[in-house]
């Protein structure tokens, strides 16, 4: 099965854009936005880390439908840990 | 001893073998590419423990942390960010030319990772060296003394310092965060420098890269993982 | 069938005499030698945390504390809970039964990776050796549960090494983990389609799931421990800002799905053992792989049911205890299932069904009292005391461990080529049934009176129901005596055992008894469902001569 071979093209074109990004959650890291710096900051490394999986390390164009399972598992888990322990940890002060 | 009669149209010798265990090539490449990625999967939850303890302590101090994290060179911490984004395009560029059956192109920009892995360490040792010369690694000899974020604004007798308690514990998973990560860089250098030298001797080919191809995965995913601790550790309240 | 290869002294080759030598059981490759080499090792710290129970159960026959002082009290139910959890219980039936079977029952030569499945034994022994050198040290005295401060700060017992060999040995079981998923996925032969997979497969993909994605969790924990007590760190440490229970919070996000790491391989076997003696079907086999993957991901998010008293907010002990009655709901499933599935079956009482029943009745039992625990109410009044410590031995021991033994019964001529004595199984499966209910149902009503655990003094009224339970622990031992003794006999004088004496469906009785290395002599080509008892007759009442060996 021919493997598909990424172009000059996009490779460079998702490293302008992950430098972009960096540059634009450093730059918003100066700005008050109060509550949303780290949404910012988080929906900007999402984004990043997205870009990598899907282009970089070839996920969109993959036919193997199990390569997505994993990763949507693993990512599942780690959001039960941090969601369950901010559970009791956030309403601990709660009367 | 019993050979393998299943399978006669594959060989068992050529580059790579076929081993004994698989009909073919090709579910030989498909194995070992789900088993790369079983594998981040566990290091997603292992590193996903330190995040969580990191999540729950930044919630419950939050302005110390603010004042921990401003402590952190944002400049050397964004050239790491740089370097290993660059270090990403380098393995994808890799993988296209091994895919296009270029041997010396492949050398290169494994080399050239390698390079930009060690960087990132050496810029990564003197960030920890300069934490060092400031006492701000926890344990016996730590000494915090500065503001909460923004307090500077405030008249002198008003001003609050941050607890030296608290933003000790920035640091301890600081440290924890960054040294368990520069661990995984500290592997992937010592990975690449293996396919470095077996890429030099020909072994890689637009049939068979699978080495190159999974170790890229766990290149990219070590970015990943820095990509979101240079967001979380070093920019938390900048703009005070 | 196939003919087999025979060498030229006339005995068929087989994965036992493949190849003779001390370097060809530890440099091998094969599943099998693999799955018997764990056999050996686990075996062997079944021993070593047996061991450290007799003390224990010895002490306790008196209310005072006087055969063994406190804080040696304190290491042995510490060296009994790790070793036994650690190196016997997680490991015990997907290292050993689940390397030999797997691929077999999916028709493949090996497993995907079999060189990491030899990587993993030597991780595992690694382990071990950290943990015995932990035990010639000194011992720990923390609990099995190693919590914080006391783990990380206060304790002048081995904590780091203890803790390092559980780190190497958990990293053996992501690894095994690892390669049951990836067999499982890509070696399935032809017609082998995951309709058709035993459950016994299906038991073991689940439980690779949680050993991949629960491992890695107590993993960092293990070494922000070992870094907190090395460096002095204060990341569990209160005096410092740092919270003991965001230990507990890291250590039973694992070591919860580690129990189901523990019984969904059991609940495979007795899946297997019930069929075949009932000569049906499985009931409901859809349902029996949704339950196992059901409870795999249920078992993640049910952690904090450990920590009820310990500190956690209120609301979060609400969700948790609800989430814990829904994790019930597809283990019920199961017992459900398996209960009609013997219902008008044929069935016939050799010492695995004998096991398996135990299995059913004991699990349940355990199971149910999981329930009360999950109640806050309850949990406020018997957390901590000895109601814990017996519901954890009926699914550990009365759950785990028979559906082990019934497992190792029921496969032991496709492992060994031979036939162990029906009798003194059958006799040595009472002789364990009757010790564990002596030794574990008193400790139920001990707890709810209100005996603690990890106490080894008690007030006097508690010393009848103790003894009764040092009793059962006597019969017990004789009764997990009996089968090593007689397995080692059967391996020189047993019958030797033809390819399929217990008529039962499945591939791994389509091939030799014992196997030859590559397992079959020609792939399998699946054609059939699974649990074809009605295509197969009855099970063979005397072992006829066999024909090829």
């Amino acid at each position: 099965m021919p493997e598909h071979i990424s172009s000059l093209g996009s490779c460079l074109a998702i490293w302008l854009c992950l430098l972009a990004g960096t540059t634009l959650t450093v730059a918003a890291a100066f700005i008050d936005l109060g509550p949303f710096n780290t949404i910012v900051a988080l929906t900007i490394a999402t984004t990043k880390a997205t870009l990598v999986v899907l282009f970089y390390m070839h996920v969109k164009y993959t036919h193997e439908k199990l390569t997505g399972l994993v990763i949507v598992s693993s990512i599942f888990f780690l959001f039960i840990l941090l969601a369950l322990s901010m559970a009791d940890y956030g309403t601990r002060l709660w009367r | 001893m019993h050979t393998n009669r299943a399978v006669v149209d594959e060989p068992a010798h050529g580059n790579p073998a076929l081993q004994h265990q698989f009909a073919t090539k090709g579910q030989q490449k498909n194995a070992a590419s789900l088993g790369m990625w079983l594998f981040l999967a566990q290091e997603v939850m292992f590193f996903g423990g330190l995040f969580c303890a990191y999540l729950v302590y930044r919630y419950k101090y939050f302005g110390d942390f603010g004042s921990a994290s401003q402590q952190l060179d944002i400049e050397l911490g964004t050239i790491n960010t740089v370097v290993l984004i660059c270090s990403s395009l380098t393995v994808v560029l890799g993988i296209r030319a091994v895919q296009l059956g270029k041997r010396m192109a492949l050398v290169f920009w494994l080399l050239a990772t390698i390079v930009l892995g060690l960087a990132f360490l050496g810029i990564k040792a003197d960030e920890y060296a300069e934490k060092f010369e400031k006492h701000h690694v926890p344990g016996a000899s730590f000494s915090y003394h500065e503001l909460l974020p923004g307090q500077e604004k405030l008249p002198a007798a008003e001003r609050q310092y941050a607890n030296p308690h608290h933003a000790e514990m920035f640091f301890s998973l600081y440290f924890a965060m960054t040294g368990m990560h520069a661990l995984h860089m500290v592997i992937g250098v010592g990975l690449f420098g293996f396919l470095a030298y077996m890429a030099w001797r020909g072994k890689y080919t637009p049939d068979y890269y699978t080495p190159v191809e999974n170790a890229g995965l766990y290149w990219h995913f070590v970015d990943i993982v820095w990509i979101y601790l240079f967001g979380l550790l070093y920019l938390i309240d900048r703009h005070r | 069938m196939a003919t087999a290869i025979v060498s030229d002294s006339g005995e068929r080759e087989n994965y036992l005499n493949a190849g003779h030598g001390l370097k060809s059981w530890l440099l091998t490759v094969d599943h099998k030698r693999i799955a018997l080499l764990y056999l050996i090792s686990i075996t062997f710290f079944f021993f070593i945390g047996g061991f450290f129970a007799l003390p224990l159960r010895l002490e306790l026959l008196t209310p005072a504390g006087d055969l063994v002082q406190s804080d040696t009290y304190n290491k042995l139910f510490t060296m009994h809970g790790q070793v036994m959890v650690f190196f016997f219980v997680i490991p015990g039936v997907p290292a050993v039964l689940g390397n030999f079977l797997i691929p077999m029952m999916i028709g493949a030569k090996d497993l995907a990776f079999p060189r990491i499945n030899l990587l993993s034994w030597y991780l595992f022994i690694i382990g071990g050796i950290l943990m015995i050198y932990t035990i010639l040290n000194g011992g720990v005295d923390t609990g099995w549960t190693f919590y914080t401060p006391l783990s990380s700060e206060f304790a002048k017992t081995n904590v780091i090494s203890a803790a390092l060999g559980i780190f190497v040995a958990g990293f053996a079981s992501i690894l095994t983990g690892l390669n049951f998923i990836v067999t499982i996925h890509r070696m399935r032969a032809p017609g082998m389609t995951w309709n058709r997979l035993p459950l016994f497969v299906w038991s073991h993909y689940a439980t690779s799931i949680i050993q991949v994605l629960g491992t890695p969790v107590v993993a960092i924990t293990i070494v922000l421990v070992a870094l907190e007590r090395l460096l002095h760190l204060g990341v569990f440490n209160p005096s410092l800002g740092g919270d003991p229970l965001l230990f507990q919070h890291l250590f039973w996000f694992y070591s919860h799905p580690a129990v189901y790491i523990m019984i969904l391989p059991s609940m495979g076997i007795v899946s297997e053992i019930v069929c075949c003696f009932s000569r049906k079907r499985v009931f409901g086999y859809k349902a029996m792989a949704l339950a196992v993957l059901g409870i795999a991901v249920l078992g993640f998010l049910v952690w904090a049911h450990h920590m009820f008293v310990a500190g956690i907010s209120v609301y979060a002990a609400l969700i948790f205890s609800l989430l814990s009655y829904f994790v019930a709901v597809p283990s019920a499933i199961k017992v459900f299932n398996w209960t009609a599935t013997m219902y008008k079956g044929s069935i016939t009482y050799q010492t695995p069904m004998l096991y398996a029943f135990g299995f059913i009745g004991l699990f349940t039992i355990g199971g149910l009292t999981g329930l009360f625990l999950a109640c806050l109410g309850i949990d406020v009044h018997v957390t901590d005391t000895y109601f814990v410590v017996a519901h954890f031995h009926y699914i550990m021991v009365g759950g785990m461990v028979m559906a082990y033994l019934g497992g190792m019964h029921f496969w032991w001529p496709k492992i060994s080529g031979r036939m162990y004595p029906e009798g003194w199984g059958k006799l040595a499966a009472l002789i364990v049934f009757i010790g564990f209910n002596l030794t574990f149902f008193p400790q139920f009503v001990l707890g709810y009176m209100g005996m603690p655990r990890r106490y080894h003094a008690y007030p006097a009224e508690f010393q009848i129901l103790n003894v009764l339970s040092t009793a059962g622990a006597t019969i017990l031992a004789v009764g997990y005596l009996l089968p090593m003794v007689y397995f080692l006999w059967s391996m020189r004088y047993g019958k030797p055992a033809p390819p399929n004496p217990w008529n039962a469906a499945g591939l791994e009785w389509q091939t030799h008894s014992p196997p030859p290395t590559f397992n079959f002599d020609e792939p399998p080509v699946v054609t059939w469902e699974a649990y074809n008892y009605d295509k197969l007759g009855e099970i063979p009442e005397t072992e006829e001569v066999p024909v090829a060996h």
